[in-house]
């Protein structure tokens, strides 16, 4: 059940995209997520894709993996999809009656949910690819190097970094921890499968009570753990490793600027 | 009866981490016994326990318990996992319910039975564990950690499982709580005649005291099995894989090279007393000549 979380995880490699700075890779995929909302023609959304699919080859990461990553979001998949198909007006193809509502099937609503769940992988294969290829610690301090400006007026810069990496390094944890207190409530005849969905909501809280007890435990611990190493907030704290803009991050740069670029244009030229 | 043959598994079979956790294993267990299951970290025990519920499917061989394949496609997990308690590590992070009541319940409730059989059945695991009724209508997050952990085991205890399968039910609790869950078991042992009972447990005195027979695991094997004596006899084969002896046995061993007249099958501390009581009895020993 919680396997498959993608969202978190980091595959190491040593391709030329686990390399890139962690602040450059923020950047791009913030870019990258506007370039995915702003593509509201296929030819684009194609583009995107293609790029997609490259960035994946060269970071070295299995197709596999992130193909797995989409299963426990395969209802949200399944949930667009089937409001689109009826929601959107257009040209019917198919209607029927379901009790008192007439439902219509229309050319444009499959369109428009193969439109959807489109930029849904895209997006969510793009910000896996980001947590795949970048250690959290980096990632974290990526970010928070990116937020330092913030600093002036008095945002905690560091405390959220920190938060954020505390959360991220305790989902596989978490994860784990759920899976161990499943299999535990299944030996004591717990079903998680069956009934209708108030009943499977219910079924859920022999899961998530121990979890949520386990997640308080552990934070009590770490915070005991962290005030034990005299930790006291991001005061006059140095780094160890310090970030640096290499040549590598310069060429992804251009290279994703010039990507960029041929995608808006194409974009006006292309009809479709 | 358990009945294990030629079991292996694998785990992520075809993946970059491809581990073999057991590999080629052989057993049979007989209705009524007590058997200690003992090895290192890593050594296979909680993945071949995991087995015998059904929560893991073997990657090849099979397992009977009863004469009935469990392993096989048509098998009925429900009803495996009803016949087959399993204590996990640490059972009393599954605690959940509001009332310890409640949580012992949860187990026979899911099993579908009627109100005043699941109320004797939680009586009589109640009673078996060592849970005060004046507990019944606490929190289960209120009681001591020796308390909760029995508390869960009487979860299991209320599913009446013909076989109780318990992974490390010592591990991480002080003496006192200790020496609870072991009696628990030797209690159960004694009175439920049929039960098939299994512990995984690190400690050999804990293992020398309680169990009838051992299985030693190392790598994924099974190194050696039979009774207490059978396996502390060979102490060389033991140390060689990292396991230990009774510190009692060791105490025996150096008195016995020291020149008493010690047998060879000493692994509890009581067995330890009674043969130098008669040893003393025998020789006129002072107990400094002892230390």
């Amino acid at each position: 059940m919680f396997k498959n979380i993608l969202i978190g995880q980091y595959f190491p490699s040593k391709s030329p995209i686990h390399r890139l700075d962690a602040r450059i890779k923020i950047i791009m995929m913030m870019a990258y997520i506007i370039l995915v909302f702003n593509a509201d023609k296929p030819v684009s959304l194609i583009m995107i894709a293609v790029y997609t699919l490259t960035i994946v080859i060269v970071s070295n990461i299995p197709l596999k993996l992130i193909l797995k990553g989409f299963i426990p979001v395969i209802w949200i998949f399944i949930f667009t999809s089937i409001v689109n198909i009826f929601s959107v007006s257009g040209e019917t193809l198919l209607s029927f009656k379901l009790f008192r509502w007439t439902l219509k099937i229309t050319k444009e609503g499959i369109l428009k949910s193969v439109f959807i769940n489109t930029r849904l992988l895209l997006l969510l294969t793009g910000t896996s690819l980001l947590t795949l290829t970048t250690q959290p610690l980096m990632l974290t301090d990526g970010i928070e190097q990116l937020l330092k400006p913030l600093r002036k007026i008095k945002v905690p810069v560091h405390e959220i970094a920190m938060m954020m990496t505390i959360a991220i390094r305790f989902i596989p944890t978490l994860a784990e921890e759920a899976e161990k207190i499943k299999n535990a409530q299944l030996a004591r005849g717990a079903d998680f499968e069956s009934g209708n969905i108030i009943k499977r909501a219910k079924s859920m809280l022999p899961l998530l009570v121990p979890l949520f007890i386990s997640a308080f435990r552990r934070a009590d611990e770490l915070s005991t753990a962290m005030e034990a190493r005299c930790y006291n907030g991001g005061e006059n704290r140095t780094r160890m490793k310090q970030m640096h803009i290499t040549l590598y991050d310069i060429s992804a740069i251009i290279v994703f600027a010039v990507c960029s670029l041929f995608l808006l244009i194409s974009e006006f030229v292309i009809e479709f | 009866m358990i009945r294990i043959e030629n079991l292996s598994y694998v785990y992520q079979p075809g993946m970059p981490g491809e581990y073999r956790a057991l590999s080629d294993i052989n057993l049979v267990i007989p209705n009524g016994s007590l058997t200690a299951v003992i090895g290192h970290t890593g050594s296979g025990k909680s993945t071949l326990m995991q087995q015998l519920n059904g929560l893991l499917q073997p990657t090849s061989g099979k397992i009977f318990i009863d004469d009935e394949d469990i392993t096989s496609k048509s098998a009925d997990i429900a009803k495996i996992r009803r016949k087959v308690g399993l204590v996990f590590q640490y059972p009393e992070h599954q605690l959940f319910e509001e009332t310890v009541y409640q949580d012992i319940a949860f187990g026979p409730k899911n099993m579908g039975l009627s109100d005043e059989e699941i109320e004797r059945r939680v009586i009589y695991a109640a009673s078996l564990t060592g849970i005060d009724k004046k507990y019944f209508e606490k929190s289960p997050f209120e009681l001591s950690g020796g308390q909760k952990r029995r508390a869960a085991i009487a979860g299991i205890l209320a599913m009446e499982p013909s076989v109780l399968v318990m992974d490390e039910p010592t591990a991480g609790l002080d003496p006192g709580g200790r020496d609870d869950i072991l009696n628990i078991i030797k209690n159960l042992h004694k009175k439920q005649k049929e039960m098939i009972i299994i512990f995984v447990s690190h400690s050999m005195e804990e293992v020398a005291e309680t169990a009838e027979n051992i299985v030693v695991m190392h790598d994924g094997r099974i190194d050696m099995s039979g009774t207490a004596a059978d396996i502390f006899r060979k102490r060389g084969r033991l140390l060689q894989i990292g396991l230990d002896i009774p510190q009692i046995t060791k105490l025996a061993d150096k008195l016995r090279n020291g020149g008493y007249n010690l047998p060879e099958e000493i692994y509890t501390v009581k067995a330890a007393v009674e043969a130098i009581t008669k040893l003393s009895r025998s020789l006129p020993l002072q107990a400094e000549d002892i230390i």
